[in-house]
């Protein structure tokens, strides 16, 4: 059932370009699924690893900018690629060297910071990024010696790597590493004593989080061809944060429909109303509010309450285990 | 007078403003463990709201400190009615605030439009003052003043009465203060009213030398993180002396290397991050 669900939804996706009726919609998907890329990969910090990051977009922006640079500079997409995803790495590395002095609150307040610092590169240093004009990219790579130029071929493309990058989340998830990251969020005093190097397991988890994020961060400038600071604006961290946190963040596919909400939110907004900001502040609220554990955990909830026949059911589903004092 | 004169002075300006703002972030978030992302936005809706104040013929100072109530009003609403609901969840509380910030932002793009709003300086505090033989701009003068007064003021406040003694309580041990009949949900309520004017209040006087402008919230909230971050949380001389570093970083940072200025700002606050975690006048955490 689930396996054939799953095969279902690949063919629906696979087939979108020919449902989904002009490349408008065929773009909005694209989007949706680099968003989606991009969430889950803050998702690996902030759903297992409970360390919230408000500067990804900095490593967003870092791969996205090598990559424009290296491109101006006249070397060819592998190579910019290559040298851009190093270089998203190394920042991410020294990112998380920072902010993993702190934890919680401060961790937050840290990756604020950096992600300020990368914005204000991005919109001061100007010989190197072009200010607020940003950096244009002439072309699109090819895959296979196929052009990626029209919609529907960038949005296969895309689909392709968020496969991918789904396929990785699973396995990180199911791994023993990936228990040990969720040891680390709930106990790491415990993780501790029981012989765990708790700083390591979260370094790594923030250099595999930094890679997909510049990934997205890649395919974000192939599909606008153009980047700008406002790509590594708070604005832009927020908003991965919101897509991870109103999906439900530590799921697989939260991230996922949360980066679907705000894509589309965004753009069905911003066809009505110019206030797109307030949109997003206010979904922030309530959402934290009225559905502080998000959208897929939240619906799951609905369901399984609505669908429970006996009530006894209910009240073992409030016993939730590893719950203990001593965080 | 010469270019590293007139540099200094802004930045002993620049430093008390950035006290001001630093302080309330700071009292805030020594009590009640919450990084209040919409300091930034209280700034900036100071200024907005003084601005049109003014302009409905209020003088500045008046304008400066009902202004600052404005936003104080508006804070209290904040935390009683939303921030109260998320006692304990740290998280919740930051991604409000920052839900919030950009509400304000908005709102005030709409009211105020996106050109900059000029808060003129007040008329008594216009030109030049002659000090040992030098002469300063008298406004900027004014708000070092202003700053230093309100340092000895919050001093005074924390140091010497019994709120001051109730609120350090509430910051070293919540569960202990109240365990003593201190009823901390209302200190909550009073710091962060008190910092919200703080807030409101420096955006006004920041006003004639800033002016607002649609961005100004998000460009002074990383500066009071990084204030707080130099001097340590919950520490009134963290914060004064955070301030005026930061002051001096940012003045000299952007008139030696102007495309660089964010990142000479940055670097001391990475540097004190991984030397002393807690902030040069904090406390190590328990």
């Amino acid at each position: 059932m689930k396996r054939l669900a799953l095969a279902a939804a690949l063919v629906l996706l696979a087939a979108l370009p020919f449902w989904a009726g002009g490349s408008f919609y065929i773009n909005i998907a694209s989007q949706i699924l680099l968003y989606a890329i991009f969430a889950l990969g803050l998702n690996v910090l902030v759903g297992y690893g409970g360390l919230v990051s408000l500067g990804h977009a900095g490593l967003f922006g870092i791969a996205a900018y090598s990559a424009a640079r290296l491109l101006a500079a006249g070397h060819g997409h592998l190579a910019a690629i290559a040298g851009a995803l190093t270089l998203a790495l190394l920042a991410a590395a020294l990112f998380a060297a920072l902010a993993l002095r702190g934890t919680g609150i401060g961790f937050v307040m840290i990756t604020l910071a950096i992600g300020q610092i990368v914005w204000g590169v991005a919109y001061r240093w100007i010989s190197i990024t072009n200010g607020d004009n940003g950096i244009t990219v002439g072309s699109r790579p090819q895959l296979f010696g196929l052009s990626l130029a029209a919609p529907a071929r960038f949005y296969w493309a895309t689909l392709l790597v968020f496969l991918v990058a789904l396929a990785s989340m699973q396995m990180l998830v199911a791994s023993p590493f990936g228990a040990s990251l969720r040891g680390t969020r709930d106990q790491p005093r415990r993780m501790a004593a029981l012989g765990y190097h708790v700083w390591m397991i979260r370094f790594l988890a923030f250099l595999f989080s930094g890679f997909w994020s510049g990934i997205a961060g890649l395919l974000f400038l192939y599909y606008n061809q153009f980047v700008s600071p406002q790509a590594v604006a708070l604005t832009a961290s927020a908003e991965v944060l919101l897509m991870v946190i109103s999906g439900g963040s530590g799921t697989l596919l939260g991230p996922v429909v949360g980066a679907g909400l705000v894509v589309v939110v965004k753009n069905v907004a911003s066809a009505y109303i110019e206030r797109w900001n307030f949109v997003l502040g206010a979904i922030f609220v309530a959402i934290v509010i009225f559905m502080p554990e998000g959208l897929v955990p939240g619906v799951v909830g609905l369901w399984r309450r609505a669908t429970a026949r006996t009530p006894s059911r209910d009240l073992v589903g409030v016993v939730e285990p590893g719950k203990e004092a001593g965080r | 007078m010469s270019l590293w004169l007139v540099l200094a002075v802004n930045s002993i300006t620049f430093g008390g403003l950035l006290f001001l703002l630093a302080a309330g972030f700071s009292l805030i978030f020594g009590l009640m463990r919450i990084p209040n992302l919409t300091h930034g936005s209280f700034f900036m809706l100071g200024g907005y709201l003084a601005a049109s104040l003014i302009e409905w013929g209020l003088g500045f100072w008046p304008a400066a400190v009902l202004s600052g109530l404005l936003v104080a009003a508006f804070g209290g609403v904040i935390e009683r009615l939303i921030l109260r609901r998320l006692a304990g969840a740290e998280l919740a509380q930051v991604l409000v605030t920052l839900g919030l910030s950009f509400m304000v932002a908005d709102v005030c793009l709409k009211i105020w439009t996106g050109d900059p709003v000029r808060i003129d300086t007040p008329a008594g505090l216009r030109g030049a003052t002659a000090v040992g033989g030098l002469v300063f701009p008298t406004y900027r003068l004014a708000i070092s003043l202003v700053a230093v007064a309100f340092a000895v003021a919050l001093w005074a406040l924390l140091d010497r009465t019994r709120l001051g003694a109730m609120i350090r309580a509430g910051v070293d041990d919540p569960e202990m203060a109240r365990v003593a009949g201190i009823r901390v949900s209302h200190l909550f309520t009073i710091v962060f009213c008190l910092g919200a004017w703080l807030a409101g209040f420096a955006g006004v006087i920041g006003g004639p030398i800033l002016s607002v402008y649609p961005g100004l919230d998000q460009e002074m909230l990383p500066l009071a993180l990084v204030v707080v971050i130099l001097g340590g949380t919950g520490s009134l001389v963290g914060s004064l002396a955070g301030g005026f570093v930061v002051g001096f970083l940012y003045n000299f940072g952007q008139a030696m290397f102007p495309q660089l200025a964010y990142v000479v700002l940055f670097l001391p606050m990475l540097l004190v991050l991984v030397v002393r975690p807690q902030g040069l006048f904090g406390r190590p955490a328990v």
